[in-house]
């Protein structure tokens, strides 16, 4: 009898626990846990925060509810991809993995299952490419964008001209960190600048050999393409050697709030990519109204914070583009690949969203997957404890970009037997 | 003298720094396995939790508050009040001798005449386990630790021995974090011997490390010993934790310096803190030499793999270690 009823309970749970069909499925592969949870916390905090206050406020999206589903994948890309397949089935509309490790394996993986990978700012640059990546997209900005930008301010900083100049990159010794390698060397080649790139191994709580290179070889510029610890160490290493903090720079993931503040004071004038200022948008204070935060909603308004809710915010209006297109509000995940491939980010949306100026307006297409291309340089106010933009959008330069990705693209289509779409 | 040779000689004491940093860690793998035979991995994440919990006392944080506000609805973090550095660290010492008792209590208690690969694998267990603990209790942000440690390279040794190899030498690097480091290392092991050889509970502890029976049958309390061995090397721990966090912030990538002591095991032996400490020094020197003589031929990042090379080499001369007790068995 007690066997029956806890067969019939269980069963009965797991009815309830069945969403209604007509959810619109996000999996968010989440990192809460290991060596870069510091990282990967605020971004799922801002990614379902703001998925939460489109279901509160709004109902959901055309009248959908989102439902997300978290796998934690401690930032190993081997679970990553375990919770990719555990998730699929439930309807997953979209893929956000926040690690490029992840996303290069499985581009081949969601391409065959037809469900689009978002990789904003991240994952394989060469992505961009949409003709051949048809269901990889990695708007509004990337790597190869990047590095660019980072060239074009320093080349405006040394007075319009780089030659002559040493500039040097420290890198996380994975595929990320490596991304924006030719991009520098085909730069520096342009530019006249001799780059020299170092490699920190995982996780980088140890860099002293590295630094103790950059202070014999005293190159002007020092850019950084690092995450997790290796970024707090870097920034409190510079600081030890005396390394002028305006003259080091890195990329978006290597310019939130948790890297600089480990060093205090130190770090004072540090300088980083991003994909937006900050400042206080308005929908900020809507998601703290709300109430019911993922996490212990430290993190609101923060750099990653607020780009885990501009992912969120860019899924979501890909999600009303596609149910505008196909005219259902139940979108599948194809159906959703074709919104994302046709969404226009303009300013007057961004303000009547609450986020005016958190993106550069773009639009994205069949042929160009990668968005606007653009980036602001900011720099850290140790006293204040804030991140100040320096700059407006910089655009990267598309005439040594464009070849890279053609170039790139093309061989994996022609490795992997792509017939280019478009 | 050349430039050249002077960064070779800055980079040796650099090595020898970083040594230092990585016997911290070692240490409290000798102390446990010499006693017990244990191999414990979760030594990375004691130093990891001692000094989350060492940071969260000091700041005044409620343990466990996520969990606390999600079962009864409350939004408290934080008690309101700090918490000096001095009082913080005896406080955190005490939460590792707790934490050491319960080990005994709940776990090793009940593993008792098990084989040594069950004890490892009980303390694979205990790590992930201790990380989430250390996780719930006290979250998974990253904290600064404001113990007041001097941070930089030592102005005035570089302007001591700028003069030394021309204009392209610019004086000898050294960081004051490390200088504190080595003479903390140093007191730490006069401290550890001091107590093992001149103390009742010291010769106790040894003679367990001897041999179990012999001990138990004069009345030595096995159960006591080994809660005082996991206090001490939850000690070592918190150490190590506040050299490593005071680099890079305390943070969950703690856990991982662990795999950096690793080596220096292989190398010094599992059973001797001298062998820690020089085993620590030639692996500190050895994977920074390497880096910088060979890294930049082979693109760099050597010392993370060179490290366990150098080991490697060296346990196929000395199964033991450098200064390891020797392996005897009767047949």
């Amino acid at each position: 009898m007690k066997m029956k009823s806890l067969i019939a309970f269980a069963l009965s749970s797991a009815f309830i626990a069945t969403p209604a069909a007509a959810d619109l499925v996000i999996p968010d592969l989440s990192y809460r846990t290991g060596p870069y949870a510091a990282g990967g916390t605020p971004f799922s905090d801002g990614y379902q925060d703001y998925f939460k206050l489109l279901n509160k406020r709004d109902g959901g999206i055309g009248g959908e509810q989102v439902r997300i589903v978290e796998c934690e994948t401690g930032f190993n890309t081997e679970k990553g991809v375990e919770c990719y397949e555990s998730t699929k089935g439930e309807g997953a509309l979209v893929y956000q993995p926040l690690s490029t490790g992840m996303t290069y394996q499985l581009i081949p993986k969601a391409t065959a299952d037809g469900i689009p990978l978002f990789t904003m700012g991240y994952g394989r640059t060469s992505a961009e490419n949409g003709a051949i990546f048809r269901n990889v997209f990695n708007f509004p900005v990337n790597y190869w964008d990047g590095a660019s930008i980072a060239v074009k301010y320093l080349k405006d900083q040394h007075g319009g001209s780089l030659e002559g100049k040493k500039i040097t990159l420290l890198y996380h010794n994975s595929g990320y960190g490596k991304e924006p390698i030719p991009t520098l060397e085909a730069l520096a080649a342009k530019h006249g600048f001799k780059f020299k790139a170092i490699a920190v191994d995982h996780p980088g709580q140890e860099q002293k050999s590295q630094w103790l290179q950059i202070r014999r070889e005293r190159p002007d510029n020092v850019l950084m393409w690092g995450w997790g610890v290796m970024n707090q160490v870097a920034i409190q290493e510079a600081a030890n050697i005396n390394y002028p903090m305006e003259n080091f720079m890195g990329v978006w993931w290597s310019g939130a709030e948790i890297d600089v503040l480990p060093a205090g004071g130190a770090s004072n004038g540090y300088k980083a990519l991003n994909f937006s200022p900050i400042k206080d948008y308005p929908v900020l204070e809507e998601i703290k109204a709300m109430g019911d935060l993922t996490g212990d909603g430290s993190n609101v308004g923060s750099v990653i914070y607020n780009r885990g809710m501009l992912a969120a915010m860019l899924t979501s209006e890909a999600i009303a583009k596609a149910q505008e297109i196909h005219g259902v509000s139940e979108i599948s995940a194809p159906q959703l690949r074709d919104g994302l491939e046709a969404l226009s980010v303009t300013e007057a949306r961004l303000v009547e969203l609450g986020m005016g100026g958190i993106s550069p307006e773009f639009s994205v297409s069949c042929q160009n997957h990668g968005g606007a291309g653009q980036a602001i340089v900011q720099q850290w106010d140790a006293d204040a404890k804030v991140w100040k933009a320096l700059t407006d959008y910089i655009s990267s330069d598309q005439d040594v970009i464009a070849p890279l990705v053609k170039s790139d693209s093309e061989a994996y289509a022609a490795e992997n037997k792509i017939e280019a779409g478009c | 003298m050349s430039a050249d040779f002077l960064y070779g000689i800055e980079v040796i004491i650099n090595g020898l720094m970083a040594g230092v940093l990585y016997a911290l860690v070692a240490l409290g793998f000798v102390l446990i396995f010499k006693a017990s035979g244990i191999f414990n991995f979760a030594q990375g994440v004691m130093a990891l939790f001692s000094a989350l919990t060492l940071v969260g006392i000091m700041e005044g944080q409620v343990p466990f508050a996520h969990l606390i506000n999600a079962i009864f609805g409350t939004s408290i973090h934080h008690f309101g009040w700090t918490v000096p550095a001095v009082l913080a660290i005896i406080l955190t010492i005490g939460v590792m001798v707790i934490f050491a008792w319960m080990v005994q209590k709940f776990l090793f208690r009940h593993l008792v005449g098990q084989p040594h690969i069950i004890l490892f694998m009980a303390t694979i267990g205990l790590a992930y386990f201790l990380e989430g603990v250390g996780d719930l209790m006290w979250g998974s942000s990253i904290k600064r630790l404001e113990l007041g440690l001097p941070q930089g390279g030592s102005l005035a040794i570089e302007n001591l021995t700028s003069g030394l190899g021309g204009d392209d030498f610019y004086g000898f690097f050294i960081d004051k974090l490390d200088i504190v480091a080595t003479i903390v290392a140093i007191l730490l092991v006069i401290l550890l011997v001091a107590f093992s050889q001149f103390t009742k509970y010291g010769r106790a502890m040894r003679a367990v490390a001897d041999d179990h029976q012999a001990a138990l049958s004069v009345g030595i309390s096995l159960n006591f010993i080994w809660v005082l061995v996991w206090s001490l090397a939850g000690f070592v721990a918190l150490v190590a934790g506040v050299m490593w966090g005071a680099k890079s912030g305390v943070q969950f990538s703690l856990s991982l310096i662990a795999l950096k002591a690793l080596p220096v095991l292989m190398l010094g032996g599992f059973t001797s803190i001298p062998g820690a400490i020089v085993g620590g020094l030639i692996i500190g020197v050895g994977e920074k030499l390497f880096e910088y003589l060979v890294g930049p031929m082979v693109g760099g990042a050597t010392e993370n793999w060179f490290a366990y090379v150098l080991a490697l080499v060296f346990l196929i001369f000395r199964p033991q270690g450098l200064l390891g007790e020797r392996i005897i068995e009767r047949v």
